[in-house]
């Protein structure tokens, strides 16, 4: 027998199956999608405003600095109260998994009361709080080293947000970062405890970087929803964007244009953490696929050269194709 | 006087709810000898393995390491439960290694063998560094350093979990099914480390269904059926001339 390998033949070039379904319900659901959109720009182009049309109006509060104003404590509430319900989050999660059952019940309380209540009640709660709590007295007793603050001052409008929002967040993540840490595989939490690794080492080195992976999809659908769920401030007066644009809504009548004002600024803010959610789950993805999926823009031109739907990408057939081209 | 043992069972029972695993477990482990258990599955060999470091607790009986009992302090006629911190102290005394070998996989290699004596024993990472590496040579992985285990063969995996669990310079080693779950290929690399472990003259205790490695490297072989010893004696005895009708019906059907 000789070595020689036989010459490889040709590549296929076949004729790809058409698809006419495909082009048909294309073409309907863009005559649906073009008639609502018509109904809606006709509805706030006939709209009479101040400014003359309505998008004369909506182009001019979009960058009104009232409403930035507004988009800045929006971002502020999520962040703060995402921060608050990560960190929570996972101390509950810990302590939900803890042998210790006072731990694991005080946990299961908090997740039941929290997530069984509606946020707006618990962000009236907080704003409410004087009518619980006069005052907070806090100090050594015997001694007149006391700290003492009225309620009200001590929850402005903001922390009454703030804490409905964080807290309630913390029940959710919770039960996020449990299920993440559960599925860790079990033998991961033996092989640490017989190399002597205590509860503590096992959960920060081993269980909780594996978990990351089924943690972070979830909280980033959690970050997205806490954006416009923020808008529930609104109840506690706190200023973020709706409660600027209902605000001005009330004073000029535009109330059309600044609702769409809202959805507009609403949308690009979510839009952006869509992507960020994105790159961040591909980087947590490494190490556990050969390839890393491509990006949206990698996958968009692919797709503009073939006209089908994209093929797989070269990194994630390393042994088919050459990489790197 | 005889040495003090390194592993010692006396009646040694486990139950998991109303299934009894072990039903009166009683050996002897002496410094240096290589322990071989066999037998079919269900018969409680890997629940022994692991309750030697306690990974499960026994239910009646006394189970001591280098004259300690697992687990447990012995004062007057009363036991009393060890706090999880000498619990832990003590498994880092115990070297095991896994059928599925358990590698933390967000971790090189590299870092696999380093976590324990850096976390646990809170060794300087130079020398950590430099036993791991000189453990990775020895398993034939030098060059694997930096690799993730996924990118590994499952052979080199195991290898890893050798040097992972060598790191911490044990004074006994585990072995639970340690070639099952390999290619019949790469079974033999991992035998050849584990060999050179017997003539450096570590204590082991390998479960397996290597009979080979059994009769050529054990020193004592142990058959378990059912949740007891069955048959106990020199590898190559047990194994050419059974004495049970429970060990012969075993080994007909794996030789």
């Amino acid at each position: 027998m000789s070595d020689a390998v036989a010459p490889r033949p040709e590549a296929i070039k076949a004729v790809p199956v058409r698809h006419p379904g495909r082009w048909l319900a294309a073409i309907v659901v863009l005559a649906i999608a073009v008639y609502m959109l018509y109904t809606v720009v006709s509805a706030v182009q006939n709209d009479h405003t101040a400014r003359g049309s309505g998008w004369a109006a909506v182009g001019y509060y979009l960058f009104n600095g009232l409403i930035f104003r507004g988009i800045l404590v929006t971002l502020e509430l999520t962040v703060l109260a995402m921060a608050v319900g990560i960190v929570l989050g996972v101390i509950l999660a810990v302590m939900r998994l803890s042998p210790n059952p006072v731990m694991s019940w005080v946990s299961w309380l908090y997740i039941w009361f929290f997530r069984g209540t509606p946020v707006l009640v618990q962000i009236f709660f907080w704003f409410n709080l004087n009518l619980i709590l006069k005052s907070v007295d806090i100090g050594i007793p015997f001694t007149p080293l006391w700290l003492h603050a009225n309620t009200n001052s001590l929850i402005p409008p903001f922390m009454a947000a703030l804490l409905g929002l964080g807290l309630n967040e913390a029940a959710y993540m919770a039960e996020i970062v449990r299920a993440g840490m559960i599925s860790v595989e079990h033998g991961q939490t033996e092989a640490a405890q017989a190399l002597g690794m205590e509860r503590g080492l096992v959960m920060r080195r081993i269980v909780l970087p594996q978990a990351m992976r089924v943690i972070i999809p979830p909280t980033g659908n959690e970050t997205i929803s806490m954006l416009k769920t923020t808008s529930l401030a609104f109840g506690a007066s706190v200023t973020e964007l709706f409660t600027r644009q209902q605000q001005i809504a009330t004073a000029t009548y535009d109330v059309l244009e600044l609702l769409i004002v809202a959805s507009i600024w609403y949308l690009v803010m979510t839009s952006i953490l869509t992507v960020g959610q994105y790159y961040i789950e591909r980087r947590f993805g490494r190490g556990t696929q050969r390839g890393l999926p491509p990006t949206p823009l990698q996958r968009f031109r692919r797709m503009l050269f073939t006209f089908h739907a994209p093929p797989p990408a070269a990194d994630e057939m390393p042994v088919l194709l050459p990489r790197g081209h | 006087m005889s040495p003090i043992p390194m592993v010692k069972a006396e009646a040694v029972h486990k139950n998991f709810g109303r299934l009894e695993v072990l039903r009166g477990i009683d050996l002897e482990v002496q410094p240096k000898e290589v322990m071989c258990v066999i037998g079919p599955s269900g018969s409680g060999k890997s629940t022994f393995l692991r309750c030697i470091n306690h990974l499960e607790k026994i239910d009646a009986g006394r189970l001591s390491v280098d004259g300690e009992l697992v687990g447990y302090r012995e004062r007057g006629d009363r036991l009393y439960e060890l706090p999880d911190a000498e619990v832990c102290k003590k498994r880092s005394e115990i070297g095991m290694v896994f059928q599925r070998f358990n590698l933390f996989p967000h971790m090189t290699v590299l870092q696999n063998v380093i976590e324990a004596p850096l976390r646990v024993k809170r060794e300087n990472r130079v020398l950590a560094v430099e036993r791991a590496r000189k453990l990775l040579d020895r398993v034939g992985l030098a060059e694997k350093v930096d690799a993730y285990p996924n990118q590994l063969s499952g052979g080199q995996q195991q290898r890893v979990a050798i040097a992972r669990a060598l790191a911490m310079q044990p004074k006994l080693m585990l072995f639970d099914e340690p070639t099952s779950a390999l290619d019949p290929e790469l079974v033999g690399e991992v035998l050849d480390v584990m060999r050179g472990l017997a003539d450096d003259g570590m204590t082991m205790v390998v479960v397996t269904h290597e009979m080979g490695f059994a009769r050529e490297v054990g020193d004592s072989l142990v058959f378990m059926d059912g949740g007891v010893i069955v048959e106990f004696g020199k590898p190559r005895d047990v194994l050419s001339s059974p004495q049970h009708e429970r060990t012969r019906a075993f080994l007909s059907k794996v030789l």
